[in-house]
């Protein structure tokens, strides 16, 4: 990259040409205001509070000019903090003011609202400009609340949407003061082919966008004396609980998360890891079975995807309807644990168990949808009953008045507090594929998998489409049928990778298995985790992940020795029948506006 | 057939003519926007039927033309070769001036137009005014061939400056173009031989070439009357384009509130491409090109270049930054020039005649005419095209024949949205780029709103703010909010409840909107604002602190009142008051009551002698 010369408030900077005058000027602690701008997302220079005045080749130009937008070139001047720069800025703040609710006292945004935390730093001491608000009605699906009476008009959730996950459901409709950011003809999102993947709610700077709180219900089933209360971590939250309390971005919470949930009154905290190693062995077996199939002239439909992300089976129920034979019947982790407690967990405790309300804390929101999936109970009985995401249980945790960072540490409860490392790494793109090999490899060669520290490489970096292949030698007698054959395996996350695989599975490039994440690099920065800057936490919360792993003694899930258990007490075999009753369910086709087909 | 050489565009121009020169007379019945209003259809088919009733077909050949001009005088006929010209012609006025002056050749003076500044009748069109003062570069064959006959474009010369631009290089045409002066007519003036080079020297294989016909000021009716009238011209000034830039891809955007454009358009590319003057090798210049009309949805914001590149390519009308500009990154990415349709217009006849001829028309940077749509409160409405550089009283006085019911003129809107106000000061003021902006003003597409005594400085910026709030596409926080934020600022001085510190607000958010807004039109949207404030700040301060509209036109703050000279008691308008504010004993005088008013105008409807006043 060439390098330009230009001057940031008289100062000279060397900087790469390309950049855009906000990126120069952030790298080198430069304050200028933004809102809408979102590093990686969205660049649109809709909120016009991050203008300059520029000058180039000597001339001023005309107009303040959008910090975000504009790239840099040689000999550019730039003013960041001139009267006139600071006057329109605020001015345009206060105009986006004058139509926003003024109940920051009751809005769950409140202090980690970045529209607040900018009329702070603006300076802005009194309404001004007031008139119309817009008044328009709050959404509410099992998923999501929409209040687009405090939208911004920033546009990050429409980015999210079309630009980064592809699956353009939000948009901008009507025109004007008008504008609202909704479905097209202003359907309500439950009724479009959203994937619930809230990705848009991560995004969102103010409280226009959030999940739909389930902690009322979780408190009333906390207090009701009639009820044993669970709930089960998914490996992803334990690295992202600790920043809602100030701690550094991939901090291992994993002990404190324990502690916390002990001290909110819940009766047992299991981990959804366990639900992951058993989710290998199902998933690993249904793999084998299906790889047998194929090799010996039986029929069967390759490649096998994972089905452990509910955005991802609800965006190939609407996209790739054909392709459902393809996914795993397996359960996503927290839905057979959850079918595991209600049916042997409940035996064992000598419950009914409708007694048992079982909550799954999650990175996720579309796992809201996904208990609520008519499929998903046992003889009518909800295989779990809510779901809160990392932030609402920090939420919890606050309101509760825990002192989440000084906590001591906890461990899970036993039988399903077990687990092993090849569960952690679930939370991290390419994690189950990995786990799944860790497993089938050594099922099938009784030897360990021939990785550097059992990490299949490249499957794990943030590449959005991830391919390897591997190659079955010596084989135990019992899997002659795989001797010299090469698994060719994809991962990829996020939407628009999905799609990319998709087609090429339509146009028939040779893979085996392939693991899908709805969200752009897996859980960790999942629709549910705590907002923030994808990259950076996300590079933090892998390592997290990773730092787990490599410190477990059991790394593969068939070494994990609550799941042998359960298999000798409860299940019999991995896919045999009674996996095959509780464990496994289900698919159906969706049309455009959520309809069953 | 199809044209493959000057020679054959010489046989078809020579084979019309002397079809032509067969008849007797000529009827030229026009098919312009206005006239269709006015049922020019009818008097069409009745002129038809009737000249073969009389067996007169060898002898009396009728035309179907675009727009002449005076829109609100349709429908009009002229006859050729007297060309005598008639207005409001209805069938039976058609039926006249058949019986009387295609067979007797008498002029009937009561059905000619009626100027109203000489108070007379003006038979023949060649001494009236109204046409006498224009130059038509753009306008030359509007309204003077049938817009469906590519044979009678070709007959006044039509797609010679094609083929005489395929024996140039790029850079010649190029040159010329930048030679001549010509600006860009869609509002911001931006010289067009420099957008040429530019997308002449940008790399790639493909390229765009745009034309934009996305009208949208209120009162503008250029480009529609243009396209309408004579389409094969957008085509060759197109094609001259698009072979110039090195693009084989022509788009014309077009608002879908013009279907008669889009149909003739559509209609006129499809004859060109059986002629093979739009496809393969045109003109055996080995050049490619075609166009494909796109209908937009009518979002005024649709006319900002970026925007409507959004929109052909399927996706919602906004702007995008600029830069990159289009000539970088235009359509689906490629290098793209996008013009206003009358600037395509101009490109042919400077080709055929010359960058200099073409300058010598026009002063300082400003060459070439205008083509103005005349509207509001002056007489002869309609389209225009006068050089630049005419004094503006001119335009709105001798050609546009001055102010309707001999009101006095108050102010002119230029521009339209973006434009600003002239006043009666600066009537002497040429119009031309450079002069309008100083005022305050632009130029704008063409749009020339008359505006006379009657009108509410107050409320012509309001209705001016609403139209901009409902066409700001609501991408950036200036446009979206500051605007709703100066309309509400408005509706309350309107509605009497303004503050003086409104004022401060109003050109306080002015200055920020115009300094931050994304695009040109968020930029330019408190012009109307501005300039009438401080044209006009006697009207704002009147309705702010003396609560009432000098204009009378803000209901509001108008107040009715019956003349006691006047009123006869004949108690008709007590009857019709729907609040019964209004006392008083038969054939006595009546009072209002003020304080229970609804100003619903009632009263002054009913009374049959002009006793209610409005103040």
């Amino acid at each position: 990259m060439s390098k330009v010369n230009i001057t940031i408030n008289g100062k000279p900077y060397e900087a790469e040409a390309g950049k855009t005058i906000l990126e120069v000027a952030r790298e080198n602690n430069i304050y200028i205001p933004t809102l809408c701008y979102l590093e990686g997302v969205n660049q649109y220079g809709g909120c016009r509070l991050c203008m300059v005045e520029v000058e180039t080749n000597g001339r001023p130009m005309r107009n303040l000019q959008a910090a975000c937008m504009i790239k840099i070139s040689d000999g550019m001047s730039i003013k960041t903090n001139t009267e006139r720069v600071r006057k329109a800025r605020k001015v345009n703040l206060e105009l986006l003011l004058s139509c926003h609710p003024k109940d920051c006292l009751s809005c769950p945004r409140s202090l980690d609202c970045e529209l607040q935390t900018l009329s702070r730093r603006l300076n802005v001491t009194e309404p001004r400009f007031e008139g119309e608000m817009k008044d328009l009605p709050v959404e509410i699906s099992t998923v999501m609340t929409r209040d687009m009476s405090k939208c911004v008009n920033c546009r990050r959730c429409v980015a999210m949407c079309n630009k980064i996950q592809k699956i353009g459901v939000l948009n901008a409709q009507k025109r004007g003061f008008k504008t609202v950011i909704q479905p097209s003809f202003g359907m309500n999102i439950a009724d479009t082919d959203c994937t619930n993947c809230g990705q848009c709610i991560s995004v969102c700077p103010v409280g226009a966008l959030r999940e739909t709180d389930a902690i009322d219900p979780v408190v009333k089933a906390i207090e009701d004396p009639n009820k044993y209360t669970i709930v089960q971590v998914a490996p992803a939250v334990r690295v992202a609980i600790g920043e809602p309390f100030g701690m550094p971005s991939g901090s291992v919470a994993t002990g404190k998360m324990v502690t916390a949930l002990k001290a909110l009154n819940f009766d047992e905290v299991f981990d959804v890891n366990f639900g992951a190693d058993l989710t290998i062995m199902e998933e690993g077996t249904e793999f084998l079975q299906r790889a047998k199939a194929a090799l010996t002239g039986g029929e069967a439909v390759l490649p096998m995807m994972t089905s452990c992300s509910p955005g991802w089976i609800k965006f190939i129920e609407h996209r790739y309807p054909e392709l459902l034979p393809n996914l795993s019947s397996c359960k996503s982790p927290h839905m057979m644990q959850g079918a595991l407690v209600k049916t042997y967990y409940a035996e064992k405790l000598g419950k009914d168990p409708k007694d048992i309300y079982l909550v799954s804390v999650m990175p996720c929101t579309a796992k809201k949808f996904e208990i609520a999936r008519p499929e998903m109970n046992e003889n009518g009985v909800p295989d779990v009953d809510a779901v809160l995401t990392t932030r609402e249980l920090a939420n919890m945790i606050k309101q509760a008045g825990i002192d989440f960072v000084n906590l001591p540490d906890s461990e899970f409860d036993p039988p399903m507090g077990i687990s092993t490392g090849a569960a952690d790494i679930f939370g991290v793109t390419g994690g189950v594929m990995e786990a799944a090999l860790r497993t089938v490899y050594e099922l099938v060669t009784g030897r360990e998998l021939p990785c550097e520290n059992l990490h299949v490489a490249p499957l794990g970096d943030s590449t959005q489409i991830k391919t390897a292949s591997l190659t079955f030698e010596n084989v135990l007698p019992e899997y002659k049928f795989l001797e010299g054959f090469t698994a060719n395996v994809a991962v990829t996350s996020g939407f628009d990778g999905a799609a990319q695989v998709m087609e090429m599975v339509k146009a028939g490039k040779a893979f085996h298995f392939i693991e899908v994440m709805g969200c752009p690099g897996g859980c960790i920065v999942g629709g549910g985790q705590p907002r923030g800057v994808k990259a950076e936490k996300w590079a933090a919360r892998k390592a997290g992940i990773y730092a787990i792993d490599e410190g477990k003694q059991l790394r593969k899930s068939h070494e994990n020795p609550a799941i042998k258990a359960i298999y000798e007490e409860y299940l019999g075999q991995p896919c045999g029948h009674k996996s095959h009753e509780i464990l496994h369910t289900h698919y159906t086709a969706r049309g455009k506006y959520n309809e069953l087909i | 057939m199809i044209i493959k050489n000057v020679q054959d565009l010489k046989l078809v121009a020579d084979r019309y003519n002397a079809e032509f020169g067969k008849y007797e007379h000529t009827v030229y019945v026009c098919g312009g926007g206005g006239c269709i209003s006015s049922k020019c259809q009818a008097t069409k088919d009745f002129v038809e039927s009737y000249i073969k009733e009389l067996g007169l077909t060898d002898k009396v050949n009728v035309v179907f033309t675009g727009c002449m001009g005076t829109c609100a005088m349709g429908p009009v006929v002229l006859i050729e070769p007297e060309r005598i010209y008639y207005v409001h012609v209805t069938p039976e006025r058609a039926k006249d001036i058949i019986d009387r002056q295609v067979v007797k050749g008498e002029v009937i003076e009561e059905y000619t137009f009626f100027d109203a500044n000489l108070q007379k009748h003006i038979p023949c069109i060649d001494d009236i005014p109204f046409f006498a003062e224009q130059v038509q570069i753009v306008l030359n064959k509007c309204g003077k061939i049938p817009f469906d006959s590519i044979e009678a474009y070709i007959a006044k010369g039509g797609f010679t400056a094609e083929a005489k631009a395929f024996g140039m290089t790029q850079e010649q045409i190029v040159d010329e173009v930048t030679k001549s002066g010509l600006r860009g007519r869609g509002g911001a003036g931006f010289p067009t031989g420099i957008k040429w080079s530019a997308g002449m020297k940008a790399p790639g294989e493909n390229k765009c070439i745009v034309c934009n016909a996305d009208e949208g000021d209120p009162g503008a009716f250029m480009d529609r009357s243009a396209i309408e009238g004579d389409p094969f011209c957008l085509i060759e000034g197109m094609t001259i384009g698009g072979y110039a830039i090195g693009a084989h891809n022509g788009y014309v955007y077009c608002r879908a509130e013009y279907p008669v454009a889009v149909e003739r358009f559509n209609k006129a590319a499809e004859i060109a491409r059986e002629w093979g003057l739009l496809g393969k090798n045109i003109l055996g210049s080995g050049f490619d090109f075609d166009i494909e009309l796109r209908i937009g949805a009518g979002a005024f914001v649709c006319g900002e270049e970026t925007a409507l590149m959004s929109s052909i390519e399927g996706q919602r009308g906004e702007p995008r930054q600029k830069p990159p500009f289009p000539f970088e990154s235009g359509l689906f990415g490629y290098p793209t020039i996008i013009n206003n349709v009358e600037t395509y217009y101009n490109i042919a006849e400077i080709i055929n005649k010359g960058a200099d001829w073409f300058a010598s028309y026009g002063v300082g940077r400003s060459k070439g005419t205008k083509v103005f749509a005349l509207a509001g409160d002056v007489i002869n409405t309609g389209i225009v095209e006068v050089p630049m550089g005419m004094p503006l009283r001119k335009l709105i006085f001798e050609i546009g024949g001055g102010i309707v019911d001999g009101k006095k003129f108050k102010a002119a809107q230029i521009g339209g949205p973006s434009g600003g106000c002239i006043t009666e000061k600066n009537l002497d003021t040429s119009v031309d780029y450079e002069s309008l902006t100083s005022l305050g003003a632009i130029m704008g597409s063409g749009g020339l709103i008359v505006m006379s005594e009657d009108t509410c400085m107050v409320d012509t910026a309001r209705f001016f703010m609403q139209f901009i709030q409902d066409e700001s596409c609501g991408k950036c926080t200036p446009c979206r909010i500051g605007t709703k934020r100066m309309l509400e600022i408005l509706e309350r001085i309107v509605a009497g409840n303004g503050t003086l510190e409104d004022l401060d607000t109003l050109e306080e958010l002015s200055h920020v909107i115009k300094d931050t807004a994304m695009c040109g039109l968020g930029q330019t949207a408190p012009n109307p604002v501005l300039s009438t404030i401080s044209n006009f700040r006697d009207e704002y301060e009147a309705h702010i602190v003396d609560k009432s509209c000098p204009a009378h036109v803000c209901s509001a703050l108008a107040k009715y009142y019956i003349d006691p000279e006047k009123c006869r008691g004949c108690t008709l308008c007590a009857r019709n008051c729907p609040v019964q504010c209004i006392s008083g004993k038969v054939k006595e005088p009546h009072v209002i009551d003020q304080s229970k008013c609804i100003k619903c105008g009632a009263c002054q409807a009913n009374c049959k002698f002009g006793a209610v006043i409005k103040k």
